[in-house]
């Protein structure tokens, strides 16, 4: 089984340096650029791979890239930004690429930045990742210093890479957001249309892309879209960074081939559930995804094979719930996350999502009635897609909505004997939103 | 006043951008790093280096996590409450260190060495529950660890 994103990172947590890098056929894409492998090129390589957005999204990047205009009378300049503000709770896949290998950042910037002709790359690093910091920065020096940023010898082309380290904020995850971020503004998200691809960073055109899937651009280069669907066990091509957290025998992360089962992950990777609990449910990447329960662990965790109806993969790092966790503790944990990091700029989120985790709280302290049963219904439909600026709130009731209809039992518990069956200590129902 | 160090860092920072105030929060976060805080003292001074007014950056500040307009303590221990921390126990690590220091989230030890915050997803949840003292990062932490790591920062 091949893992071309992590097969080189050391286990032991050190860095790969630049030499290793190289001596493993880091850089080599440029020579194919070198060669004459123009930008429309790499968009058609990278189409043909049916390379999916690794944030959570699963758009296509070729489609992503069409949508920049090109040639001479394109405006200049052309900006790409490598989304690493990974703030989504249960998701560390970046990190781990960005500690054990940073050269495969700079050089899947470079090749991004040459498909879509952009001459300026920003990385968008959550402040939180110093570790991650510090190594790409020493990485863009050694690329500058070894002629592959700036102007890589023989290809015509100029790319400056720099690295902006945030201050903390959940939504600079989304991409316009990110973009005021990146401006020196408060991180709300605008209006779309206009998309980025064609009025994005100071008015320029600009693509925004998750780490990981950028780390799969030099591969794709060098080897090719029927290599690239080999490794996949879908539609869908590649490799995904897998991870499990919660009360497992073994939490973690494995490169695998897009595709693989939930059971799979669970049961032979994270080695099954840890001793004297079971198995509930889970949220199969990130907190902005549905739950999924038992019946749901044969379905090949990929972008095309979760039925919108049972939910979406997101960022595939799955947080498992067990049965000596609350369920409704679990979902208060949740809003109350949300609650924290809205932005604050429009009115359903800002008040929404507070009210949301006073409620649940209410279940916790076993002051809840039937009456806020419905209510939390409605807030799933009042804080559904159409009803607010972004997806932040909609994305938090894609938990709320499916725990009411897979764990309603516990629900209606909590309501029958007055308080959480579970009384977990009573630090969890304080409000702090 | 900015120090002749700290100026020369804005203006490194602001290289990065096409226009000044591209480099506010790296500009927040140059000046918090030796004076621990933003004051509305520094934040005049900032702004006034940026070209926008103080307001402007007020609103820039008061947004991020991990801007402080109030003093904190000179070690700052984010908590990791997110969910794979909350599922292994994070907030019996909390409570042990409200018993150990008689400090509260968000609260700074009467001496001025510790401010305990807490913090969204710090993306370790393979070894959760996890904390970060100033930059340092901790996985599978235990109440009963939490002393000995603590009192590394004095």
């Amino acid at each position: 089984m091949e893992r071309p994103l992590t097969q080189h990172i050391h286990p032991d947590g050190t860095t790969r340096t630049l030499r290793e890098y190289v001596k493993d056929g880091g850089y080599r894409s440029l020579q194919r650029i070198a060669a004459g492998l123009a930008p429309k090129d790499v968009q058609r390589l990278v189409t043909e791979a049916g390379l999916r957005g690794r944030g959570g999204g699963g758009f296509l990047t070729g489609t992503k890239w069409s949508f920049v205009p090109m040639g001479p009378d394109a405006p200049k300049p052309k900006y790409i930004v490598a989304n690493a503000d990974e703030m989504e709770p249960g998701t560390f896949k970046d990190r781990v690429l960005m500690e054990g290998d940073p050269h495969g950042l700079v050089e899947g910037m470079i090749l991004a930045g040459y498909a879509i002709d952009a001459e300026i790359g920003y990385i968008f690093l959550r402040g939180e990742y110093h570790l991650s910091a510090q190594r790409l920065r020493q990485a863009i020096a050694e690329a500058y210093e070894a002629g592959y940023l700036g102007q890589p010898p023989g290809t015509g082309f100029r790319f400056d890479l720099h690295l902006h380290a945030s201050a903390g904020r959940y939504i600079c995850g989304e991409e316009t957001a990110l973009i005021n971020a990146l401006e020196g503004k408060r991180a709300v998200p605008r209006a779309k249309p206009p998309f980025p691809q064609t009025v994005g960073l100071w008015g320029q055109p600009t693509i925004v892309q998750n780490v990981e899937t950028l780390y799969n651009l030099p591969h794709i280069i060098n080897h090719g879209s029927d290599w690239y669907h080999r490794l996949s066990r879908s539609q869908d091509g590649g490799t995904k960074i897998y991870g499990v957290s919660g009360r497992v025998t073994n939490p973690g992360w494995w490169e695998l081939p897009l595709g693989t089962t939930a059971r799979e992950l669970l049961e032979r990777y994270a080695g099954g559930m840890a001793e004297g609990v079971r198995f509930r449910g889970l949220l199969p990447g990130g907190i902005s995804t549905e739950f999924m329960t038992e019946e749901h662990l044969d379905l090949p965790m990929d972008f095309s094979s979760i039925p919108p109806e049972v939910g979406r993969l997101g960022t595939a790092t799955m947080i498992v719930l067990d049965d000596h966790t609350c369920p409704v503790g679990f979902v208060l944990n949740l809003e109350k996350f949300f609650a924290r990091e809205s932005c604050g700029w429009c009115t359903p989120c800002r008040e929404g999502l507070p009210w949301v985790a006073r409620i649940l709280s209410s279940f916790e302290e076993g002051r809840a009635t039937s009456d806020d049963l419905s209510l939390l219904k409605m807030h799933t439909k009042w804080l559904a897609p159409g009803h607010t600026f972004c997806g932040l709130a909609p994305g938090a009731m894609a938990p709320l909505q499916s725990a009411l209809k897979y764990f309603h039992d516990d629900f209606e518990r909590h309501i029958s004997s007055g308080g959480c069956p579970w009384s977990r200590k009573s630090a969890q129902h304080r409000i702090l939103v | 006043m900015l120090s002749d160090t700290e100026r020369r860092e804005l203006e490194d920072a602001v290289k990065h951008y096409p226009d000044k105030r591209g480099a506010a929060i790296d500009a927040l976060l140059i000046v918090q790093r030796r004076r621990g805080w933003i004051s509305d003292d520094t934040l005049l001074e900032i702004a006034q280096f940026l070209e926008i007014t103080a307001e402007d950056l007020d609103s820039i500040a008061t947004f991020y996590n991990l801007v402080f307009r109030k003093p904190v303590g000179r070690h700052v221990a984010f908590m990791c409450d997110s969910i794979s921390c909350w599922i292994k126990g994070c907030e019996q690590v909390q409570e042990r260190i409200k018993t150990l220091y008689d400090v509260d989230l968000g609260q700074t030890t009467s001496d001025g060495r510790l401010t305990v915050l807490p913090i969204a997803c710090l993306g370790q949840c393979e070894r959760a529950p996890a904390l970060m003292i100033d930059q340092d990062v901790y996985g599978d932490v235990t109440p009963e660890k939490i002393e000995e790591i603590v009192e590394k920062y004095k």
